[in-house]
């Protein structure tokens, strides 16, 4: 053993932050999955009957469907009987305003650092809060309302928004699509609706903070973004979770649909409990994020930042359909410990002069694993298709594992692509050179990581970027000497 | 200042440095000076703080302090300086921000008040003249793309931003063209005072005939086998270090 891998013996003294319990009551449905649960899912919820039949469609598909086992990483079985698909802090009608959420639930986004009532306050950024499976509090809907913006929690957009709901649920996302999407198309109890009409630029960030709180329940949200013609919308999110010896599930579902000249940005910082040094516990984070560029010289781009999860199973991707649109994926994913991530991106070449840019940096820590994995594919008519790929990986330590699997399917010749690829590894030189400046280890290791993120970083929204880097110091912290 | 006494190191089992004496005043400027593998750059590297050398026998007195029991960022804090001979890059992070980073780690660990990015950037402008440094070098990342000069005149930099007490310039002449080298000398000659002191260890004596030192040393074989005023420097370079190499046992104690 290397004497900087015994000194990531020493590393994982920093305990994960927001691994407490909230201590309230909960509605939760027993254990298990079958038609009648679903069925009491969307009872509890009002829903309309097509959104019923809908799930019940997507149940039925995943009843014929496999897990995939194709990703590069390793897990138990996952008994899909042994999970409660639905909690909810028992409330006694939805809450109008921030004042009738229960103080407890105020107080643990406090803890998280969302002061929900402050951000309220303050200009900046709206918050949508999701407690384990349903929408606690949307702030600053009424101020967005006044520029036509909607902002809501994905059930009230059921009952407020049917027909924006039916005519794009699915339509990125299909049921059918993978094995969790139809899990969670079967089974989702909420997640937030972005729509911003025609020429609006939404002043503020959009955010909504997932938080799974519940032992032995599962987190199905459903976030659906639609931006129509010559709209802006910048969406940050981010997550947390107790920390819990078992292992929890979390399938998410994203969708986004950018109209004619419409930008979507659509930020994740993802710190879902990674579970304990040896491996014990830990988010199973299985999430499918697709973005449809559906009108021309439109934009998706999707930034991620992922230091959380035991297991991180996610590509979020752009189907680039409008001529001359665009997509983006720059992501850091960070694995220490027991830590798997399998993630990377697709884009879909269909439009004329579609251009892709991937910008990917993986660094793993510990005995964790961390693949690249991402599809480039220019169809039959995406002429003067162009994508750039760059994707880094940094080792820290000998005992971690990087891996990338870049595919590329071309059909198309006037296609132009790049791929770059390095790996490094953290040199004890890099830090000996800023210990022997004065700077400390822990300093040294938080400059050369965040360095090696920039390109990621400076496409965060500004105050995501300074959480983005603090949270990769702790992630890492002692990983290194 | 600094004193050395009886020094063994090696690195896994291997013994390289094998009885190093060594008293450096302050003010004064050392030379090391030895064929490749005599283990000059070890010797730096254990007083910088190198953790993969194992110290098995003797000690290291700096101001007073057992300097072993330091940790390299200690050791830079209590202001011993290294010039690395293969400064490292470090892809991402700007120059300006190491520095600063650096000099505010210095100042902080001596009860100093930290800059501020104004205060910070008056004083590097300043520094920059010494080594005449192009202004742009700062927003580049650290070493990142830099020419072989351009690196050395960074750690030169580096040095008159910290202001440390003691010097260690390892190989500070490799890879330098003459003007290189004269620029990166008057570096050093401006930033030497009666008070500090510093250590170059070198190949060749054609540093030396810009930063004169006060003694020089013959490092054979893990020992300094002699000790002189910079005429050593000169018969070496006449005379090879095969000449020194016939001087087998350890010369009369360092200087």
């Amino acid at each position: 053993m290397s004497s900087e891998a015994q000194d990531l013996e020493k590393l994982t003294s920093e305990e994960y932050k927001y691994g407490f319990v909230t201590h309230i009551e909960m509605d939760t449905v027993e254990k298990g999955l079958s038609e009648d649960v679903i069925r009491f899912i969307s009872a509890k919820k009002e829903e309309p009957e097509w959104l019923l039949e809908w799930r019940l469609k997507a149940f039925r598909l995943w009843q014929t469907m496999e897990e995939p086992d194709w990703a590069f990483v390793d897990y138990p079985p996952i008994d899909y009987q042994d999970i409660s698909y639905y909690s909810a802090p028992k409330m006694k009608e939805r809450p109008k305003s921030l004042d009738e959420v229960d103080p407890e639930l105020l107080d643990t986004y406090e803890k998280l650092g969302i002061p929900l009532k402050e951000q309220e306050m303050l200009a900046g950024v709206a918050v949508d809060a999701v407690f384990d499976s349903v929408s606690v509090a949307t702030t600053f809907k009424e101020k967005l309302s006044d520029m036509g913006i909607i902002f809501c929690s994905f059930s009230e957009a059921v009952k407020d928004y049917p027909d924006l709901v039916r005519k794009y649920l699915g339509s990125v996302v299909p049921q059918g699509d993978n094995f969790f999407s139809a899990l969670n198309s079967a089974v989702f109890t909420d997640g937030s609706f972005v729509y911003i009409p025609k020429g609006v630029r939404c002043p503020m960030e959009l955010s909504t903070y997932f938080r799974i709180n519940s032992l032995g329940t599962g987190q199905f949200e459903r976030t659906l973004i639609v931006a129509d013609e010559d709209s802006y919308v910048s969406y940050l999110e981010g997550c947390t979770a107790p920390i819990r010896d078992e292992n929890q599930l979390h399938a998410a579902v994203v969708e986004l649909v950018a109209h004619d000249n419409a930008q979507i940005k659509y930020s994740t910082v993802q710190n879902w409990y990674p579970g304990d040094k040896n491996g014990k516990g830990g988010i199973y984070n299985f999430v499918t994020k697709r973005g449809k560029c559906a009108g021309v010289n439109s934009k998706i781009s999707w930034t991620q930042v992922e230091t959380g999860s035991a297991i991180t199973w996610k590509y979020p991707s752009c189907i680039l359909q409008g001529d001359n649109s665009v997509g983006e994926f720059y992501s850091v994913a960070v694995t220490n410990n027991r830590q798997q991530a399998d993630t990377g991106t697709k884009m879909i070449h269909i439009g004329k002069n579609t251009r892709s840019t991937i910008i990917s940096k993986g660094i793993s820590a510990g005995y964790s694993s961390n693949t690249y994995r991402g599809l480039v594919k220019i169809m039959k008519n995406a002429d003067g298709a162009r994508n750039f790929s760059q994707c880094d990986s940094m080792l820290m330590g000998d005992t971690c594992g990087a891996h990338t699997f870049p595919y590329i399917e071309n059909h198309n010749d006037s296609a132009q692509m790049e791929h770059e690829a390095t790996t490094s590894k953290i040199g004890e030189d890099q830090i000996f050179y800023c210990n022997q400046r004065g700077i400390s280890t822990e300093d040294a290791v938080n400059m050369i990581v965040n360095g090696f993120c920039k390109e990621v970083f400076r496409e965060l929204p500004m105050e995501f970027a300074v959480e983005a880097q603090k949270l990769l110091g702790i992630s890492l912290e002692g990983s290194v000497g | 200042m600094l004193e050395i006494r009886n020094l063994h190191a090696g690195i896994e089992g291997k013994e390289i440095l094998k009885g190093i004496n060594l008293t450096v005043n302050p003010g004064e400027i050392h030379a090391i000076m030895g064929p490749n593998g005599s283990g000059k750059s070890t010797l730096a590297g254990v007083l910088a703080g190198r953790e993969e050398f194992d110290i098995t026998e003797g000690e290291i007195i700096y101001q007073g302090k057992n300097l072993l029991d330091f940790s390299a960022e200690e050791r830079a804090c209590e202001g011993v300086f290294l010039a690395f001979q293969y400064p490292v890059e470090i892809p991402g992070v700007s120059n300006t921000y190491f520095l600063k980073a650096a000099l505010n780690a210095v100042r902080k660990y001596r009860g100093v008040d930290e800059l501020d990015a104004m205060d910070f950037l008056a004083l590097i402008k300043e520094k920059m003249k010494l080594v005449e440094m192009d202004q742009a070098l700062l927003n580049r990342p650290v070493n990142e793309g830099f020419s072989g000069g351009e690196k050395k005149r960074n750690e030169i930099l580096q040095m008159a931003v910290l202001d440390p007490m003691l010097a260690i310039l390892d190989e500070t002449d490799s890879g330098l063209d003459i003007d290189a080298l004269r620029i990166v000398a008057n570096g050093v000659n401006k930033l030497h005072t009666p008070q500090n002191s510093a250590i170059v260890v070198t190949h060749y004596q054609r540093l030396l005939n810009y930063i004169i030192p006060d003694v020089v040393h013959v490092l054979v074989n893990g020992r300094i086998v002699k000790s002189g005023d910079k005429e050593l420097a000169f018969h070496l370079e006449e005379h090879g270090y095969d000449w020194a190499r016939d001087l087998r046992e350890p010369a009369a104690q360092g200087a």
